[in-house]
């Protein structure tokens, strides 16, 4: 008995669409979260994560504010 | 033994197509997210606090993820009427490329996943209004309003009008007058635009069972609504000219832009019932198609503003 397969259906170039588009996406993705863990480590430093707002602990002390700071310390 | 061929073979696949990847991408609805791309985009860049470009490419991207995560949820819930309706009859539930309850698993899978990077890209107050879009859009209008009210329209434009907040919150982590402008800017656009798209489709809502206001409240009273909306719709448009956000290039192009739209509804207003029939409804349609032009030009105004600078 004879058993014919059709090596490549219609239904091959569906999946392969899916697949392939899948794979894009995915690495896409990847790639997407790389960079932007790129740009927040080295643009938003200074930056607290749940509501961008400076972090005042890290901002550089302005001159006035410095000045009795040290005098204090003295 | 059963012999298997290619004709079996095409005949099983004929009656159960298999989707290709742009049926999924279909189910996000990609022209509505050219819209909230290009609406949230000018919120974040014209908001008065810096955003670095790749954050702010980040959030527009995840903020039209989400509209396109709620385009499937719509898309699953709606696949009954989509099979009825003449313009919707092609769309990979009704066609059936796609099993309903996979268009389901991904408007549920990427909303969750654009809320959460939204969070992480902006901030969290961005990310919660983006979930909040998503539900108003899925379950208040998709699963109430649609089926329930001819204000269905009117109340669901909210969802579509929250982007350009969206992006604003997204640079500012907050809401301002400018920001509840362009949503009111969208807002009560988007009445005038369905109901013109109503006159002419006007079949469609009826077969489906949709309570559109030309099924509900007849042909006229439309009419008389778009004209009312447009003359609403002018007041806000003029108005966010006046704000931090406007200028002379904004306001010059919104009173053109409503000088020509209020006309428009107007003409819409006066025809007759006959008379629109017998040219194919072209007047609506061209209404139609200006409303179209309407929003992409304000809000390019306001892009083209803040490039100029403002007031």
């Amino acid at each position: 008995m004879v058993m014919q397969l059709q090596t490549e259906h219609e239904l091959h170039g569906r999946r392969r669409s899916r697949n392939v588009g899948l794979g894009i996406v995915l690495i896409a993705f990847v790639a997407l979260v790389f960079a932007l863990t790129v740009v927040k480590v080295t643009q938003g430093h200074l930056l607290e994560a749940y509501d961008h707002q400076p972090r005042t602990t890290l901002l550089p002390m302005e001159p006035e504010a410095a000045a009795p700071a040290a005098e204090a310390a003295r | 033994m059963t012999d298997i061929n290619a004709a079996d073979a095409n005949a099983y696949h004929a009656a159960a197509p298999e989707a290709e990847f742009r049926d999924y991408v279909a189910l996000l609805k990609p022209r509505v997210m050219s819209l909230v791309v290009f609406t949230a985009f000018v919120g974040l860049w014209i908001a008065p606090v810096d955003v670095h470009p790749f954050l702010a490419f980040c959030a527009v991207l995840f903020i039209a993820l989400g509209g396109g995560a709620s385009g499937a949820l719509n898309m699953w819930y709606d696949a009954d009427i989509d099979a009825v309706m003449k313009r919707t009859q092609l769309r990979p539930i009704p066609s059936g490329r796609v099993e309903p309850g996979e268009a389901l698993a991904v408007g549920l899978a990427l909303s969750g996943l654009a809320v959460m990077m939204l969070g992480l890209v902006a901030n969290w107050f961005a990310a919660a209004f983006l979930a909040f879009t998503i539900f108003f859009y899925a379950v208040v209008y998709t699963m109430w309003l649609k089926r329930w009210t001819p204000q269905n329209i009117v109340i669901g434009g909210a969802a579509g009008a929250f982007p350009p907040m969206i992006g604003w919150a997204c640079a500012t982590g907050g809401i301002s007058i400018e920001s509840l402008l362009m949503f009111a800017l969208i807002f009560f656009w988007t009445p005038p635009h369905f109901w013109a798209l109503a006159l002419f489709m006007k079949d469609d809502y009826k077969d489906a069972g949709v309570p559109m206001l030309t099924v509900t409240h007849g042909r006229a009273v439309t009419r008389r609504h778009i004209f009312a909306y447009t003359l609403v719709l002018a007041g806000f448009s003029i108005w966010l000219g006046l704000t931090s956000v406007g200028g002379p290039v904004y306001l010059a192009v919104a009173l053109v832009l409503n000088a020509a739209f209020i006309r428009g509804g107007w003409q819409v207003l006066r025809r007759e019932e006959g008379a629109a029939r017998a040219d194919g409804f072209a007047t609506e349609k061209r209404v139609f198609r200006l409303s179209l032009s309407y929003l992409f030009l304000h809000f390019l105004a306001l892009l083209i503003q803040n490039w100029m600078g403002t007031w």
